[in-house]
C-alpha cells in the first residue's frame, strides 16, 4: 500500500479548527485588495481636498499627458567602446574561472561576465578540492555591486588619496617601532599572501601576525595539529562511509568550513539497493538532521556523554532512548569498520581527538591531504584581545574581520580599541571596526582582486578579476607590496610564486583558465606559531575551562550556529542572502531563539499566526553570564532537544556599512564566549510579540496532501515493488478504475512532444539538502526581485523556486504507517502528529512550475498570456499579461508569483533593483517585470533557447548533459537532473524510468515535466 | 527623457541650404577650370620622361598603403619629391632603405629620424624604370580643386529654381482665384442692394413652406442611423489605424553625431555588412562598430575623394566627419598618432525593441542566412540611415509564418526536420511550424 503519511508544513496545521489555515488553503491570495476598506472610510474620503470634479480633471490630464507622450519615442543613445577589448562581444558571455576565500567560505567558481560585468557565480567543476559553492558563494556576486560599499582609503573619517595615504602609514609606522603591533586577519589560505605577510613582518619586526576566525574551528585544528603536525582540519568523503554518525556536527550546513553535501549525497542515493546509513543526535534541528535517517534529539551536554560512549565509554548516564540509540550506533559503526565515520562539532580539543582518533583507520577521512580553510587559535585570539584590552597591544592591523562586531566582549575591546595609537583597518564597507579605525584602507571585492589559495593541500587555486575596481580600492596585498617596499604588482607576485614553485613547470595561463591546479608541490605556508600547542594538550585545558562551566548543572544548553543565509555575517548586506528562507524554520530576514514546545510551555513563550497567515513570536532576554542579549524572537520549533535552544550568529550587525533594512535580528556574537558554540544560558521571557517574515504556512497546495512528498524505507525498496511503495494515483474510468496516467484517464487532448527536445527537470528527494544554493541561482538567473521583509511576511515573496520543508512523525516510515492503520475511527491526526513535535521525520523538496502537459493556469488565462511550447515548457509573456491572477488561483503547485508592486527603481523596495549599481548583475537576457504581471520559473528558456541556438550555428546535433537551467547547474549534490527527454539516451530520461520517479500531485492529471524521485531512508538498526 | 521631433528635419534640409546656396550662388567661371587641369598632366610627362599612367598603377599597388600624393601619412608626402633627391639616391633607398640608413646616409638618418623612425618597407622588384614611372605620377603638379561647389550650386539653383517658380505660378493662380470669389460675392451683394431699392420683392414665404434639408434629415431615421453607424465605423477605423502606428518608428532618421554613410561605405565601396557589424554573425546584438574599426580604414582616409561629393554633400562636408571621427577617437591627423584623448561617440539608436522582446541577430544571419537588407532595408542606398521596418509583433510573425526555414548542412535540423515534415506532410517548413511562433521563444 502506498504511505498515508501526514506531512505537515507547519505545527498550525495539525489544529484541525485553524481557521488560519483553512483560510490559506482555499485562498492563494488571503488579504483582500482593501478597496472596500479604502471606499468606505467616509471620514477620511470627505476631508479629502479633492473633490470628484478635481479627480476626473486630473485623470483626464494624465491620460491625455500619457497619450502624448507615448507619440513621440525616446531618443536612445548607443556608446559603443571606443577600442573594444578582443575578448567581449556585446551580447556573449564570458566566463573566468576564478577562487572565493573570505575566510569563512572558499570556493572554485566560474564567474559569468557579460560586457565586462560579473553577472552570476557558477560552479567549477575543474576543480576537485571540494570548496562548496553554496548559497553564499551564490550571493556574492551581489555583494559586489553593494552601494555602500567604501570609495576609498579613508584618514580619520575623512577620504583621502593613496599616497596621502601611503604617507600616512609610513609616518605612523615609524612612529610605532619597536611597539607591539597585531596584524589580524582572516585565514587567506593562500601561499602567496602568507609569503608576503612574512616579509611584512620582517620589515617590520614589531608586527606580528594572528589569525582570527570568526566562527571559530580552534579544538579541531589544535587535535588535528596535535596529532599528525599539520595546522589544518581533516577532509572527508562522505560517499566512502557506509555508516555515518554526527555528534552535533552539521556537516551539509557550515561544519569547519562546509563542502560535504556533494559526497554525502553520492552515498545517499541508492546503488545496487545500498545506500550509506546516517545517524545523527543533534539539539537544534539542522539540515543534516533532517537528512539523517535516526535522528536523536540531545543538548549539548548529552553529546560529550555520547561521544564518549561512542568512543569506547559507556551509555549507562544518559536516558533510555539515547543510551539505546547510542548503542546501536556504536554496533554499527562497529559493524561498518573501515567504512565508518564519525564526526562532531563538540569544540573541545578533547572531543575532537576523540573523534579523529576514532577515524584514523576510516577510508572516508583523507588526513593527508587536509583543509586548510580555518587556522585560528583561540588562545592566541585571546591573546590580542586581552592585550588590547590591558593596553599591552599598540597597534592592530584588520583584515577582513570584524573584532568589534564579531568579538564576544565587544564593548571592553572597543574601549581598549579605541585607546590604541595606530588602527588601521582594511575593509569592504564601514562595518563596525572601519568605523572605529582611524585609518581605512578601502579595499575591492574578490571579483575585482587577484588572489590565490590553497584550499586542500596538494592543490592550487587562483582568482582573478572579472572587472576593472569600482571604486578607488587597493587589495591588501598590493598595501603591503607597497610599504615593503615592492615594487612589483601582486599579480607579478603570485605569478612568480606560482612559477617558481607549484607550477613546475606548467602553463600559467592554462592555470589561470582552469583556476585550479592539482600539485604536490608542497608551499611553505605561514604557519601559526604553536603558542599554546607547545605543550602538547595545553589548548585542551582552557578548552576544558570553557566546557567545564558549560557543565553546571540549570539553565538551557545553547547552541550557537551560522545560518544558510548570512553565515558569519559578512555578507550581511545582500538582500538575496536576507531574503534566502532559512531552510528549517522557512523564515527570513531574522534570527531567532529556536525551543522545543515542551520548554516554550515552561517559560510560557509562544507562536501564534495572524489571521493572513503571517507568524509571530514572544521575546525573550538571553544570558551569558553577565552578557544579556535581549529581545530575542522565539520560534517553537520540533524536533529542537528538550533543554536546549539555539540561535544563529551573523545577526545584528548595526555598523554604519550596513543598509537600515539589513540590520536584521540580534547579535548573537555577544553570547559566543570563549568562542565555543555551546553555552550556558538562562532565559527570560520579555514582552511584546515579533512579526517573523515566515512561509511555512504559505503554498499548501490548497490542503491537498496525497502525492506530494513519498518515501520509503530502504528494506521496502528493496523487497517490494514499486506499485507498493509508489503507486501511480487512479481515477474512475467507467466504473473502474485506472492509472491516471492511462491515456483514457485524460480529457486533454495531448500535445506533441515527440519532434524536437522535450525539456524534463529530476529532482532526488534523497540527495536534496536543502541548501538553498538554488533558490539564489535563481535570483541571479532571472532577475527576481527582492521584496522587504514587510512583503515576505504577507507571502509575497517573488522565490521562483521555493524549497518546501515538511514534518511528519514517526521514528521510521513503518512505525508511522502502523500507528496510522490503528488509529482509531474519529481520531485525528494530531494525536499521531503532536507528540512527533519533540523529533519529526523532515523532508525537503523543492518545488517551482512544474511546467505541466496539461496546465490549470493555460485554460483560465483571459488573454492567453500563458501558453504552452512544444518543448515542454510552460510560457509566461509578460507584457501580454493583465494581472487578473486567475492562473495562480487555478495553480494546484502555488508557484506563480504576482509582482505587488514595481520592484526596481522605487524607494520603498529600496534594495539592489533600486540602484544603478546594484542594477549592474541584472541578467540582460531576461526581462525586469512590472507591476502588476505574475512572473513564474521559465525553466530558464534562456539558457536552453541558447543551447539550441549555439548548436545550430555549429550545425550539430545537441549532445546531452548541454541543456542546463539556473537551478540544475547550481545544485552540488546532483539532486537536480535536466535534459532533454526526447533524447533516449539522455540522463534525465533514464532517470525518468526509475521506479523512484513520481510526479507532484498526480492525481490531478497535469502531467508536469518536472518529476521527483521518491525518498528511501535507511531504517536498518543493526 | 529627452525628446526631439525628428520627422521634419530631413524636410527642412534642403530648405535651408536652398536659401544658402541662393544667397551665395556665383556661378559664371566653372567651365575653364577643368580644361587647365587637363593641359596640367601632359606637362608633366615630359619633364620626368616616365609613363605616368604606368606609375599610378605601381603607386597604388605599392606605396598607397603608407603615402600620400599629398599630406602625411604613415609615410611622408610624395607629391613632388623627385625635385626633393638625387635619383640616383631615390633608387637605392627605394630598394633598401635600412641599408641606406645603416650605411650612415645623412638624408637617409634625418627623413628615418623625421617619420617617427618606421622603417620604410624595401621594395627590390622594382625596377628602376618602374621607380621613374612612380616618380613620373608623383611629379605631377596638384590639380587645382575641381570647383564642383559652383557647378553643383549652380545646378541646384536652377532645378529648384524651376520647383519655386511653379510654386509661385501655382500661388499666383489661386490668389487670383480668390480675388475673383470675393469680386463675385461683392457684385452679388450689390445687385441684391440695387434690386431691394428698385422693390424687388423675393417670393419669401415660399421657401419657409419647404422644410430645411437638415431637418428632413434629422427627421428620416433611418438616414441617421446609416450615417452614424457610417461615422463611428470610420471613426473607429481611423482611431484603430492612428493607435497602431503609436510607437511604431518606421521611417525614423535620426541626425547622427558623425553623419555616417552607408551609402559611400556599404554601397559605392561595397564593403561587407559583416566586416564592421561583426558580431551579428555570433551574437545577439548587430553591434556599432567600436571606433578602433573605423580607424582600420580611416588611419589612411583622412578625405573623401573629390568623386564622392554629392549634390548635398560637399566633399568638405564629408572631410569635416572624418575630422570628427579623428577627435573622437583621440587620431593627430598631422602628427600620425593617437593622443590618447578620447570622446566615445553617441550614437542615437534607430532599431529599438522593446526589453520585453528577446531578438537574436546570429540566428537570423548565421543560422537562417538572411540577408541584412530584408529587415533594414536597401542600406547601401541609405545616405542616412532609417528605419526600414516597422519592427512590430505583427511584421515578425507574418515573416515567421511564410519564410522556409534553411535546414542546409545543418544537422541540429536533420532530424527534427525528418519529424516534422513527416507529420506536417509537407517537404519544407515554415519557422511557425518549426515552433517560431511560440511566445516564449522571444518574450521571457
Amino acid at each position: 500500500m502506498a504511505s498515508n503519511k501526514k506531512y505537515w508544513k507547519s505545527v498550525e496545521e495539525l489544529n484541525e479548527d485553524s481557521t488560519i489555515v483553512k483560510a490559506l488553503r482555499e485562498n492563494e491570495f488571503v488579504t483582500e485588495i482593501p478597496t472596500d476598506e479604502f471606499l468606505g472610510n467616509k471620514e477620511a474620503l470627505e476631508s479629502s481636498s479633492t473633490t470628484r470634479r478635481d479627480f476626473l480633471k486630473y485623470v483626464g490630464f494624465t491620460t491625455a499627458a500619457a497619450t502624448l507622450a507615448a507619440c513621440e519615442g525616446p531618443v536612445i543613445k548607443s556608446i559603443p567602446y571606443v577600442v573594444q577589448p578582443d575578448e567581449i562581444v556585446p551580447g556573449i558571455a564570458n566566463y573566468y574561472a576564478s577562487t572565493m576565500a573570505d575566510g569563512f567560505d572558499f570556493a572554485n567558481i566560474l564567474v559569468k561576465t557579460r560586457e565586462g560585468r560579473p553577472i552570476k557565480i557558477e560552479r567549477n567543476d575543474l576543480a576537485v578540492n571540494g570548496g562548496s559553492v553554496n548559497a553564499r558563494v551564490h550571493a556574492s556576486v551581489l555583494s559586489l555591486y553593494d552601494k555602500n560599499r567604501l570609495t576609498g582609503p579613508m584618514l580619520d573619517g575623512a577620504e583621502v588619496t593613496w599616497p596621502e595615504f601611503d604617507t600616512a602609514v609610513a609616518q605612523k609606522m615609524n612612529e610605532m617601532t619597536g611597539k607591539d603591533i597585531v596584524l589580524l586577519t582572516q585565514t587567506f589560505a593562500s601561499p602567496s599572501t602568507s609569503k608576503l605577510i612574512s616579509e611584512f613582518t620582517a620589515k617590520y619586526p614589531n608586527i606580528r601576525h594572528v589569525v582570527y576566525d570568526t566562527v571559530s574551528c580552534s579544538g579541531a585544528l589544535d587535535a588535528f595539529q596535535n596529532k599528525y603536525g599539520t595546522r589544518a582540519l581533516p577532509d572527508y568523503d562522505f560517499s566512502k562511509a557506509d555508516v555515518i554518525v554526527s555528534v552535533g556536527a552539521d556537516f551539509l550546513g557550515d561544519w569547519q568550513g562546509g563542502s560535504y553535501s556533494k559526497g554525502y549525497a553520492q552515498g545517499r542515493v541508492p546503488k545496487n539497493g545500498k545506500m550509506s546509513r546516517h545517524i545523527q543526535f543533534e539539539a537544534n534541528l539542522t539540515l543534516t538532521g533532517a537528512k539523517a535517517d535516526k535522528r536523536v534529539p540531545a543538548t549539548p551536554s548529552q553529546q560529550l556523554e555520547i561521544l564518549k560512549a561512542l568512543t569506547g565509554g559507556s551509555a549507562s548516564g544518559l536516558p533510555e532512548n539515547i543510551a539505546d540509540a547510542v548503542n546501536k550506533a556504536k554496533a554499527q559503526l562497529q559493524k561498518a569498520g573501515s567504512k565508518a565515520l564519525l564526526v562532531t562539532s563538540l569544540p573541545d580539543t578533547a572531543s575532537q581527538t576523540m573523534a579523529l582518533n576514532f577515524n584514523a583507520n576510516s577510508e572516508a577521512m583523507d588526513a593527508n591531504k587536509p583543509l586548510l580553510t580555518r587556522q585560528a587559535s583561540n588562545t592566541e585570539v585571546m591573546n590580542v584581545v586581552n592585550g588590547v584590552i590591558s593596553g599591552s597591544v599598540k597597534g592592530l592591523i584588520t583584515v577582513g574581520v570584524d573584532p568589534i562586531y564579531s568579538l564576544p566582549n565587544s564593548k571592553e575591546f572597543t574601549e581598549g580599541y579605541k585607546k590604541l595609537e595606530m588602527t588601521l583597518a582594511f575593509a569592504m564597507k564601514q562595518d563596525a571596526t572601519a568605523s572605529l579605525a582611524k585609518m581605512v584602507a578601502a579595499t575591492p571585492h574578490y571579483l575585482e582582486s587577484w588572489g590565490d589559495a590553497q584550499i586542500k593541500k596538494g592543490t592550487y587555486s587562483l582568482a582573478q578579476p572579472t572587472i576593472r575596481p569600482l571604486f578607488n580600492t587597493r587589495q591588501f596585498q598590493d598595501s603591503v607590496l607597497q610599504w615593503t617596499g615592492n615594487t612589483q604588482k601582486y599579480y607579478d607576485y603570485i605569478k612568480e610564486n606560482w612559477t617558481a614553485s607549484m607550477l613546475a613547470g606548467g602553463s600559467w595561463n592554462q592555470a589561470l583558465h582552469d583556476g585550479f591546479i592539482a600539485s604536490d608541490v608542497e608551499m611553505t605556508m605561514e604557519e601559526v606559531k604553536p603558542t599554546a600547542e607547545g605543550t602538547g594538550m595545553m589548548e585542551e585545558g582552557t578548552s576544558n575551562g570553557a566546557l567545564s562551566a558549560f557543565m553546571q548543572e540549570g539553565g538551557y544548553d545553547l547552541t550557537l550556529y551560522t545560518s544558510t543565509g548570512l553565515g558569519d555575517g559578512q555578507q550581511a548586506n545582500n538582500p538575496w542572502l536576507q531574503e534566502l528562507p532559512d531552510p528549517i524554520t522557512r523564515t527570513a530576514w531574522d534570527n531567532f531563539l529556536t525551543v522545543s514546545a515542551a520548554d516554550a510551555e515552561a517559560l510560557d513563550l509562544e507562536n501564534i499566526h495572524v489571521s493572513n497567515g503571517a507568524l509571530n513570536g514572544s521575546y525573550v532576554n538571553v544570558k551569558v553570564g553577565n552578557t544579556v542579549v535581549e529581545n530575542v524572537p522565539v520560534i517553537i520549533q520540533p524536533g529542537q532537544a528538550k533543554g536546549s535552544v539555539g540561535l544563529a550568529l551573523g545577526y545584528g550587525n548595526t555598523a554604519p556599512g550596513i543598509q537600515k533594512e539589513m540590520q536584521t535580528g540580534v547579535n548573537a556574537y555577544a553570547l559566543y564566549q570563549n568562542f565555543s558554540d555551546i553555552q550556558k544560558v538562562s532565559i527570560e521571557k520579555v514582552g511584546g510579540m515579533h512579526e517573523f517574515a515566515s512561509v511555512q504556512l504559505q503554498s499548501t497546495m490548497a490542503g491537498r496532501s496525497e502525492d506530494i512528498i513519498k518515501e520509503t524505507t530502504l528494506e521496502i525498496f528493496n523487497t517490494k515493488d514499486s506499485r507498493f511503495w509508489n503507486s501511480v494515483p487512479v481515477t474512475d474510468y467507467d466504473h473502474s478504475p485506472i492509472s491516471v496516467r492511462d491515456k483514457k484517464a485524460d480529457i486533454w487532448s495531448p500535445f506533441d512532444e515527440t519532434v524536437g527536445p522535450h525539456f524534463n527537470l529530476s529532482i532526488d528527494l534523497n540527495a536534496c539538502t536543502g541548501c538553498g544554493a538554488c533558490v539564489i541561482a535563481c535570483h541571479a538567473e532571472n532577475n527576481v526581485p527582492v521584496v522587504g521583509k514587510e512583503e515576505v511576511r504577507k507571502f509575497r515573496d517573488m522565490h521562483w523556486l521555493r524549497i518546501d520543508r515538511y514534518y511528519s512523525a514517526g521514528e521510521s516510515f513503518k512505525e508511522e504507517i502502523e500507528t496510522l492503520e490503528n488509529l482509531p475511527a474519529f481520531d485525528t491526526y494530531k494525536v499521531v502528529e503532536v507528540p512527533a513535535y519533540e523529533n519529526p521525520q523532515v523532508a525537503f523538496q523543492p518545488v517551482m512550475c512544474q511546467h505541466c502537459n496539461h496546465a490549470p493556469c493555460e485554460t483560465v488565462c483571459p488573454v492567453a498570456a500563458t501558453s504552452h511550447g512544444r518543448q515542454g515548457q510552460n510560457q509566461m509573456a509578460y507584457n501580454r499579461c493583465v494581472g487578473t491572477r486567475y492562473c495562480a488561483n487555478n495553480c494546484p503547485y502555488k508557484v506563480r508569483r504576482f509582482n505587488w508592486f514595481l520592484y526596481n527603481e522605487n524607494d520603498e523596495f529600496d534594495y539592489n533593483m533600486n540602484n544603478d549599481l546594484g542594477r549592474m548583475v541584472l541578467n540582460p537576457d531576461v526581462v525586469v517585470r512590472s507591476r502588476g504581471v505574475m512572473e513564474k520559473c521559465s525553466m530558464c528558456i534562456q539558457m536552453t533557447q541558447k543551447t539550441i541556438l549555439d548548436a545550430k550555428r555549429d550545425g550539430r546535433a545537441i549532445k546531452d548533459g548541454e541543456f542546463h537551467t539556473a537551478c540544475s547547474s547550481a545544485c552540488e549534490t546532483g539532486a537536480m537532473v535536466f535534459g532533454d527527454v526526447n533524447d533516449k539516451e539522455s540522463e534525465v530520461a533514464k532517470m525518468k524510468e526509475d521506479k523512484r520517479m513520481y510526479h507532484l500531485l498526480e492525481n490531478v492529471g497535469t502531467k508536469p515535466n518536472v518529476f521527483y524521485h521518491a525518498m528511501i531512508k535507511n531504517t536498518t538498526e543493526a | 527623457m529627452k525628446k526631439v521631433n525628428f520627422i521634419h528635419l530631413r524636410s527642412k534640409l534642403p530648405l535651408l541650404l536652398l536659401v544658402f546656396l541662393l544667397t551665395f550662388s556665383t556661378t559664371i567661371y566653372s567651365q575653364e577650370a577643368p580644361a587647365e587641369a587637363e593641359a596640367a598632366p601632359a606637362e608633366a610627362t615630359a619633364n620626368t620622361g616616365g609613363d605616368v599612367a604606368a606609375g599610378e598603377a605601381l603607386f597604388k599597388a605599392n606605396c598607397a598603403a603608407c603615402h600620400k600624393l599629398d599630406g602625411k601619412a604613415v609615410g611622408p608626402e610624395l607629391r613632388g619629391v623627385a625635385d626633393k633627391h638625387d635619383r640616383e639616391w631615390m633608387y637605392k633607398w627605394i630598394h633598401n632603405s635600412s641599408a641606406l640608413i645603416a650605411s650612415g646616409d645623412p638624408t637617409a638618418v634625418k627623413l628615418f629620424e623625421e617619420n617617427n623612425k618606421v622603417l620604410m618597407t624595401p621594395f627590390p622588384a622594382l625596377s628602376e624604370t618602374d621607380i621613374d614611372n612612380i616618380l613620373a605620377y608623383t611629379s605631377q603638379p596638384k590639380a587645382a580643386p575641381t570647383p564642383i561647389v559652383g557647378g553643383e550650386t549652380a545646378g541646384a539653383a536652377t532645378a529648384t529654381g524651376g520647383g519655386v517658380s511653379n510654386g509661385l505660378v501655382l500661388g499666383a493662380l489661386a490668389l487670383i482665384f480668390l480675388l475673383l470669389v470675393i469680386m463675385l460675392f461683392l457684385v452679388t451683394n450689390t445687385l441684391k442692394r440695387i434690386a431691394e431699392a428698385n422693390g424687388v420683392v423675393y417670393e419669401e414665404e415660399e421657401k419657409e413652406k419647404r422644410l430645411p434639408v437638415w431637418k428632413a434629415f434629422v427627421q428620416n431615421q433611418f438616414l441617421v442611423l446609416v450615417v452614424s453607424i457610417f461615422l463611428i465605423l470610420s471613426a473607429g477605423y481611423f482611431a484603430y489605424g492612428y493607435m497602431m502606428q503609436v510607437g511604431v518608428d518606421q521611417g525614423y532618421a535620426p541626425v547622427q553625431p558623425i553623419h555616417y554613410s552607408h551609402k559611400i561605405h556599404a554601397g559605392d565601396n561595397q564593403i561587407d555588412c559583416n566586416f564592421c557589424h561583426s558580431s551579428a554573425r555570433k551574437s545577439k546584438t548587430s553591434g556599432i562598430p567600436s571606433l578602433n574599426v573605423c580607424m582600420n580604414c580611416h588611419k589612411n582616409i583622412s578625405e573623401v575623394a573629390p568623386e564622392t561629393a554629392t549634390e548635398e554633400y560637399s566633399k568638405e562636408f564629408y572631410d569635416g566627419e572624418i575630422a570628427k571621427l579623428y577627435k573622437a577617437v583621440g587620431w593627430d591627423a598631422a602628427e600620425q598618432k593617437y593622443t590618447g584623448k578620447t570622446e566615445p561617440v553617441k550614437w542615437v539608436r534607430i532599431h529599438n525593441l522593446p526589453d520585453f522582446v528577446y531578438f537574436n541577430h546570429s540566428q537570423h544571419v548565421t543560422v537562417a542566412g538572411i540577408e541584412c537588407q530584408k529587415c533594414h532595408g536597401q542600406i547601401q542606398e541609405m545616405e542616412v540611415v532609417e528605419q526600414f521596418a516597422p519592427l512590430t509583433m505583427g511584421w515578425c510573425i507574418s515573416c515567421h509564418r511564410e519564410t522556409n526555414v534553411n535546414l542546409e548542412n545543418n544537422e541540429y535540423y536533420a532530424k527534427i526536420h525528418e519529424e516534422l515534415s513527416k507529420k506536417y506532410g509537407v517537404e519544407k517548413l515554415t519557422i511557425a511550424e518549426m515552433g517560431g511562433l511560440e511566445c516564449g521563444k522571444c518574450h521571457y
